[in-house]
């Protein structure tokens, strides 16, 4: 029983990564019906800004400011500074193609992301860095189960996160002008909601989302390569997938199950077969269920 | 600019035939004089591999040096050759026109290999890259038949490489090789060669089989599902390859006998393009573009849609093991991780490169994208920033691709060029 619940913890820690980077893959979906494949690359690039941020906001204010005002400073200029990139994927990549094939708009996802892994060598190097710890990590025994106040933290500001994004989704004007952009993409513009603002936006809040996720990774596994995106990404977008297009609260939970298929796989078996595992669990689900969680079922003359 | 339209009309009599006859002239100065005479006296250390690319971004120093070596040994005797030859070629090609058109082709394609062995032959890294042009030619144009034929986005198409190359690299390890896993020759080694065709076979039909897994979903879903599920049955094959010892596991498996010479690849790849685009202009190739189009539609006009669906994913999924058995015994080493998402997008970005729904593009679409990445080794990293550039910009101007929608023209492309007809409406 203490080892279910503490793989149960592990579980929830590494779903959330998965769920708050899967949201930005469905949200973009939701507003302009095609996948962000640079996504995965973008949470890359949100870590390393984040890394920055942190390295230098520690230097700067260590002894005066308190561990977690650093913390919650580091993820609000993050945040801030990711959504710049995520604006510019958007504008520079998307928006010429917004009337292309979606495939054309897939590869050149894909390529901007091969673009900003091999910047990101340039740059920087192929060095490995270490993101410094915000929270001084502390372990706690309740009742035979170990966990650290990290492991809570990443849980905890994952799911504030959620409830944010979803409020603000459902009760602001704007969230109502994306609810509204993904029901029907060409009549609202109609309406006098202007897609280039709510696409960039859309991408904004991805890019924040993914940069904060980027963060919380940094906190448990502090080693940055510049292909971390590849693996997290893809999975995160399966997440996507499965919880059903444009469907955040389908991709958070799809996101959750599918970091508890993994850990719970490696519990039982062999850690190789992970992957072998979870994407056969995947591949029946999708077999059976087409589209997803809380997805709408789709006409077939719809197609990448 | 009327130069330059002149320029071109002046050639616009040269047959194709008589453009293998101009680079046959060139690969033959090059053969001859290259090395010791025009590398000699321009001071070149070796010859130019890939027309000079690498040693231009090498050493800028060199660029005037190479630049004539290509105007000297290529530009100069292509074009002159070409051009001078043209009654002849004409003549030629006139006559090959009164025979079937299997035969001219033929001839031709023995032509070109001829050319290209040549030009080869000079040296081991120009036979590697040429090897795994055409594989990579193989690849596109199977993966175009799903992709672009018949609509679908696989994401699947490593994995069944995987599926052929492993299969292929165990039958011939197993009967052709002493080898520490799978034990002694079964078969005596000279036999090999022979046999290699149909261990290929064998291994594109492992690939089929497994496409099945991607093809029945296929029948209820398509677009981002299907694109999900075909990624799901990529990263399936590469964790189980991982996870069988038998194979070599994630240290792959290597020293596979050296069965993929020069002419085995060229003949495959000849035989891929001509069966595929027969299968393309036939009955069952048109039902592809149906469903792409309209399924609801193509199923009220009585075409199977099943049936089609299964067909290109099985067909498309057996060339592309076919050309995982031909990369297999190329390198010599295949491992798991060859397999991933990397092989995904280099495969997708020729596809979308060269253009959806023609053979033609593919062709282009491969050569291009893997001389490209060839004669930019030498930039290193930059290399990754510049073709993923290139093809965003072919996806804004050209959303389709280069050449997209077009077919190959046989006959058009080998007929004579001297006839008033043939210059079109003038």
């Amino acid at each position: 029983m203490e080892y279910f619940l503490q793989n149960l913890i592990n579980a929830l820690q590494w779903g959330s990564f998965y769920a708050v980077i899967s949201i930005g893959y469905s949200m973009v979906y939701g507003v302009l019906m095609l996948f962000n494949f640079a996504h995965g690359d973008i949470f890359m690039v949100g870590t390393y800004i984040g890394f920055g941020i942190a390295t230098l906001f520690l230097a700067l204010f260590m002894p005066i400011l308190p561990g977690w005002v650093i913390f919650i400073m580091v993820i609000i200029v993050t945040m801030f500074l990711a959504s710049f990139v995520g604006v510019m994927v958007e504008v520079i990549g998307y928006r010429p193609l917004r009337g292309a094939p979606r495939a054309s708009a897939a590869i050149t996802g894909l390529m901007i992301g091969i673009i900003f892994e091999t910047g990101n060598l340039i740059l920087l190097g192929a060095q490995r860095f270490s993101f410094p710890a915000l929270i001084e990590s502390v372990s706690y025994n309740v009742g035979g189960v170990y966990f650290t106040n990290v492991k809570v933290l990443i849980i905890v500001v994952s799911l504030v996160l959620m409830a944010a994004l979803h409020t603000f989704i459902q009760k602001t004007k704007w969230g109502m002008a994306m609810r509204a952009m993904s029901y029907d993409f060409k009549a609202v513009p109609l309406m006098g909601v202007s897609i280039n603002i709510i696409a960039p936006l859309t991408f904004a809040i991805g890019a924040g989302l993914a940069s904060v996720a980027g963060i919380l990774y940094g906190q448990a596994y502090p080693v940055l390569d510049p292909y971390m995106g590849i693996l997290v990404g893809w999975k995160a977008f399966v997440a996507a997938i499965l919880g059903g297009r444009g469907s955040i609260m389908g991709a958070a939970l799809a996101g959750y199950l599918l970091g508890f298929i993994e850990i719970f796989v490696a519990m039982v078996f062999p850690s190789t077969f992970r992957d072998l595992i979870a994407y056969s669990i995947i591949l029946i689900i999708l077999t059976f269920r087409p589209r997803g969680f809380f997805g709408m079922a789709h006409s077939t003359q719809l197609r990448l | 600019m009327n130069f330059i339209k002149n320029f071109f009309r002046k050639f616009s009599v040269v047959p194709l035939a008589g453009w293998l006859l101009g680079v046959f002239a060139a690969v033959l100065i090059e053969f001859y004089l290259g090395e010791d005479v025009i590398s000699y006296y321009l001071y070149l250390p070796k010859v130019p591999v890939l027309f000079g690319a690498l040693v231009m971004l090498k050493e800028p120093i060199l660029i005037p040096s190479v630049l004539a070596y290509d105007l000297l040994v290529y530009v100069i005797p292509i074009l002159l050759v070409a051009r001078l030859t043209a009654p002849l070629t004409n003549g030629l090609a006139a006559f090959l026109e009164n025979m079937p058109l299997w035969l001219a082709t033929l001839l031709h394609l023995i032509a070109f290999y001829g050319v290209l062995h040549l030009w080869a032959g000079i040296n081991d890294y120009r036979v590697l890259v040429v090897k795994l042009t055409m594989i990579a030619v193989i690849l596109t144009v199977s993966l175009n038949i799903i992709n672009g034929y018949q609509g679908e986005f696989s994401c699947s198409h490593p994995g069944f490489m995987a599926l052929g190359a492993y299969a292929s690299s165990v039958l011939t390890l197993k009967l052709f090789a002493n080898d520490k896993v799978f034990g002694a020759a079964l078969l005596p080694p000279e036999y090999g060669p022979y046999l290699f065709p149909l261990i290929l076979i064998a291994g594109g039909l492992v690939a089929a089989l497994g496409s099945l897994v991607v093809a029945i979903p296929s029948f209820r879903t398509r677009g981002d599902y299907l694109a999900i599920i075909s990624l799901a049955f990529l990263f399936i094959v590469k964790s189980a390859i991982e996870n069988m010892e038998l194979v070599g596991g994630p240290r792959g498996l290597s020293s596979q006998p050296n069965f993929a010479s020069m002419p085995v690849v060229f003949i495959w790849m000849s035989l891929c393009i001509w069966v595929i685009h027969n299968f393309t202009t036939s009955v069952m190739g048109k039902a592809l573009n149906t469903v792409r189009d309209n399924e609801g539609a193509a199923s009220s006009m009585t075409v199977n849609t099943r049936k089609t669906k299964m067909t290109a994913f099985m067909f498309g999924a057996f060339w592309a093991g076919v050309a995982g058995g031909l990369f297999a015994h190329v390198l010599r080493y295949v491992n798991p991780s060859t397999f991933g998402i990397q092989k995904l997008a280099e495969i997708l970005a020729m596809v979308y490169f060269g253009g959806l729904n023609s053979i033609y593009g593919s062709i282009v679409g491969a050569v291009s994208i893997n001389v490209l990445g060839e004669a930019l080794r030498p930039l290193e990293l930059w290399k990754w920033i510049i073709i993923p550039l290139i093809l965003i910009l072919v996806m804004i101007y050209r959303p389709h691709g280069l050449i997209s929608f077009t077919e190959i023209n046989v006959e058009k492309l080998l007929r004579a060029r001297n006839r008033d007809n043939d210059t079109g409406g003038e």
